[in-house]
């Protein structure tokens, strides 16, 4: 308890330090930065490049156009968040799930692994996302009955792909990770797949897919704001970086509350891949006081 | 205290420093190892509980007991790998601490504890690299090591390509790189099967008759035990003492696998195991 | 003999199933099935890659040596920190939880103000954005390497009476070297992607990223698809790269019992 209080502490100073580092590069840095041999090196210390902290701050409060009843920043960003939150969770879960159930057909075929578990590897290092701009066209283009795609799905399917292939190969070697001794007693018990499915590869699959799923939501998150961005989508927290981006000249605090919110936005997901993370600690722990 | 330094019955009485006649306070008369009212603590388990010891200068001595009844802490006392919370434990008349700086001894474990990203010979010449022992007597003292353990063909690849058992010879003869007159062996062929385990112990009495080295020795197995041993060390758990000494008279001929089938052997196993046996019985 | 056509088909799966996913591409796109602005064909794209081959390149080298400079200047920093951190412990505490939350934040996001404050004409903001994200990955795993050391190993230097330089140089260094090229394995690809990554938010129009949404922008699909093409094949080197160096610098890890 006591080390949890230091450390939350020590983490606390830390973001001081660095908000007053900030400040003290305002201070004394040169306005214009420096450059050597016409690359600048050190950056603008001015009030528009670099905002007072409590100019960002102080920005979330204020209206977001000069219009009476016009919407604060603040809570232009908090919406922007949620809207993208929303998109991101969706394609998470799409990813993951297509990834699991992709994962479990691969454990149970051996040659459909053969043929996609490269790929599937290959396609993280690779920058998928850069056909986001390509998928924006598809707007209007794609129908499939009476639904007609929409920006938003093109930023929920790159947010799902993202996803996907760290849960597709974590979950597959997680579904592999099972002691064959166990998998010998299952088969001798003749019992279906199913229950050696049930029984013994997903639970021997549970302390892989945390990390898998912790990778797919940082993946999803950066996937929804990129293809935002990219297709234009607008009320998500990617786009309002732009925009506040655009505004810079005028209210440079403006890009630094829309990043802020990204960076909440990315904590958050991360907080709640956590909650399941935290619930597979706690089985993790006990599993190990029974054992000993 | 005086109950356990029993003298050595089958010691050589020809080992190197035992030669000369044994001068009271003399080098040639301190023992290898004296451990004395030895107590180690870890929070409220008492791992040691008055460790009364004496070993004497080329004596083979194994510690056998319960697991957990702080065999291997009574290893890393007299090593100065673990520092014992009250007692003293001298090794060849000096601090442990010094003995461990002089490097008096040499050590093994369980574990082989090889380092994986240098080769065999690599890992043989480490401790004399570290003491800065030049790369030609290095390498000439690891090929005699290699050649003494039958690992000569294997001085250039990697411990990852070596089998468990052979794993463990590099180990040992990694221990004897640095010629110590103290050898202390943590359960070394604890996690090898029979076969390996049988060659294996009689190379560590060859190693032993060719060095004239002290030997102590942790292990599980009472007939290894009786086999290498000139006392076997019976210690109970929970506090960790010292249950019994039982000395092993095989005769004075060399020990090789005929002695495992002779009455002397099984005398001293059923004594061993009598003695293991009591300190299972309820108090 | 089973065996050997059964591993045969193993190695052959990935290329025919590349195969089936290209046919089946360009079937749809010829029948008609999709329109080529939705998807271009295989063969379109390929043609396309052939007719602007020397601007791909051009625009590869770019967004490549932005990649490069992030990725070297990320990796050093990286490595500096974590074995500093791997020294203090109030450095450690400090750090490990701002590397966490960086993992899960979006750093590309920074792109526009870096460029703001470095100015939009000059590529050091992207470069700044890779350095940051390779930093994360590097960062974590060296710091795992070097506080990760054998029990067992830890003994016997101690046993040597080894001192805390030479433990360091012989068992801790060399322990960590697999971790950090599993950091480095995946800050190479994470660095081509964060570079093209960033030029979609604005800057200079030199490299991949920029190509691509201006190609898309002006419904020049085949083109905007091979300078995707490139992307991933620029990833796929940098991966191949770090992999190479990987086994150049560990070649105890290939030896195992053959
Ligand atoms: N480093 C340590 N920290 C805490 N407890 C220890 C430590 N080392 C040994 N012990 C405890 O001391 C007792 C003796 O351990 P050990 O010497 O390893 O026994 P043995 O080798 O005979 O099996 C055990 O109860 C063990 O749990
Ligand atoms: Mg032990």
């Amino acid at each position: 308890m006591n080390g949890r209080w230091r450390r939350a502490g020590v983490v606390a100073l830390t973001v001081v330090g660095l908000l007053a580092a900030w400040e003290g590069y305002k201070a004394v840095g040169p306005v214009d930065g420096a450059s050597l041999g016409g690359v600048r090196l050190l950056p603008r210390a001015d009030d528009r490049s670099m905002p007072h902290v409590g100019e960002v701050l102080g920005a979330l409060a204020r209206p977001e156009v000069d219009a009476p009843g016009s919407r604060t920043v603040g809570v232009a960003v908090l919406t922007g968040v949620l809207s993208t939150l929303r998109l991101a969770l969706l394609g998470g879960v799409l990813g993951s799930a297509v990834g699991l159930a992709l994962a479990v057909l691969m454990q149970r075929l051996r040659l459909l692994e053969a043929g996609l578990l490269p790929w599937v590897v290959l396609s993280q290092t690779v920058p998928i996302i850069a056909i986001a701009p390509l998928i924006t066209g598809w707007g209007g283009a794609v129908r499939l009955g009476p639904w007609a795609w929409t920006p938003q799905a093109s930023v929920v399917v790159i947010a799902a792909f993202l996803a996907f292939s760290p849960v597709a190969v974590g979950a597959l070697r997680g579904l592999q990770s099972a002691a064959p001794a166990a998998v010998e007693l299952f088969r001798s018990y003749a019992v279906p797949w199913r229950s050696q499915l049930l029984h013994l590869r997903l639970p021997a699959a549970r302390p892989y897919l945390v990390p898998a799923l912790r990778l797919a939501g940082a993946q999803a998150v950066v996937g929804a704001i990129v293809a935002e961005i990219s297709t234009g989508t607008r009320g998500g927290i990617g786009r309002l970086v732009i925009e506040y981006a655009q505004q810079a000249t005028s209210s440079p605090a403006r890009v630094y509350a829309a990043i802020l919110g990204a960076a909440a936005l990315g904590l958050l997901v991360a907080g709640l891949v956590g909650l399941v993370g935290a619930r597979e600690d706690r089985r993790a722990a006990a599993a190990v006081e029974v054992a000993a | 205290m005086s109950s356990t330094r029993t003298t050595p019955g089958a010691t050589p009485a020809g080992g190197p420093g035992t030669a000369a006649a044994p001068a009271p306070g003399g080098p040639a008369a301190t023992p290898a190892v004296e451990v004395r009212g030895v107590v180690r603590r870890f929070g409220a388990v008492t791992a040691l509980d008055g460790i009364d010891l004496v070993i004497e200068r080329g004596e083979l001595v194994s510690l056998i007991g319960p697991s957990g009844c702080g065999k291997s802490t009574l290893l890393r006392v007299v090593a100065d790998l673990v520092e014992p919370t009250e007692g003293e434990v001298r090794v060849g008349g000096k601090s442990a601490h010094r003995a461990r700086l002089d490097q008096d001894y040499g050590i093994a474990f369980q574990a082989a504890g090889l380092l994986e990203w240098r080769t065999v010979a690599g890992n043989v010449e480490l401790p004399l690299q570290l003491h800065g022992v030049g790369r030609a007597a290095r390498r000439e003292r690891a090929r005699e090591l290699l050649d003494l353990v039958g690992l000569a063909d294997f001085a250039r690849h990697r411990p990852s390509q070596l089998s468990g058992g052979m794993q463990q010879r590099v180990a040992i003869a990694r221990a004897l790189a640095e010629r110590p007159s103290l050898l202390l062996m943590d359960e070394p062929f604890g996690a090898l099967d029979e076969m390996t385990r049988e060659r294996l112990q009689a190379e560590l009495l060859a190693v032993r008759a060719a060095t004239g080295c002290t030997v102590v020795f942790v292990t599980h197995s009472v007939p290894e035990a009786v086999f290498l041993s000139d006392r076997v060390v019976v210690m109970s758990a929970r506090p960790g003492r010292v249950a019994a000494v039982v000395p092993v008279r095989l005769g004075t001929a060399e020990r090789d696998d005929a002695v495992r089938a002779t009455p002397a052997f099984a005398a001293s196993v059923v004594q061993v195991r009598a003695a293991l046996r009591a300190t299972e019985a309820p108090r | 003999m089973r065996r050997a056509r059964g591993s045969g088909a193993l190695l052959l799966a990935p290329v025919v199933v590349a195969l089936a996913f290209l046919a089946a591409w360009e079937a749809l796109v010829r029948v008609g099935r999709v329109a080529p602005f939705v998807l271009p064909s295989p063969t379109a794209v390929l043609a396309s890659l052939r007719e602007v081959g020397a601007q791909v390149l051009a625009a590869a080298g770019a967004t490549g040596l932005n990649a490069l400079v992030g990725l070297v200047a990320g990796t050093a920093l990286a490595l500096l920190a974590a074995s500093l951190a791997a020294r203090v412990r109030v450095l450690r505490e400090a750090l490990v939880p701002l590397a966490a939350a960086a993992a899960a934040i979006p750093i590309v996001a920074l792109a526009p103000v870096f460029a703001t404050m470095y100015g939009a004409t000059s590529e050091l903001p992207r470069r700044l954005v890779v350095t940051l994200v390779v930093f994360v990955p590097v960062f974590v795993n060296a710091l795992r390497g070097l506080l990760t050391v054998d029990p067992v190993h830890a003994e016997l230097m101690r046993s040597y009476a080894a001192s805390g330089w030479a433990t360091t140089r012989w068992v801790r260094l060399p322990g960590a070297l697999p971790f950090v090229f599993t950091g480095l394995r995946l800050a190479a690809s994470a660095a081509v992607i964060s570079a093209v990554v960033a030029e979609y938010f604005g800057g200079l129009q030199t490299g991949l990223g920029s190509r691509i949404t201006s190609a898309a922008a002006n419904s020049a699909y085949p083109r905007a698809w091979a300078y995707v093409v490139a992307a991933c094949a620029l990833g796929l080197l940098f991966y191949a790269a770090a992999l190479a160096l990987e086994r150049a610098a560990t070649p105890w890890r290939r030896a195992g019992t053959g």
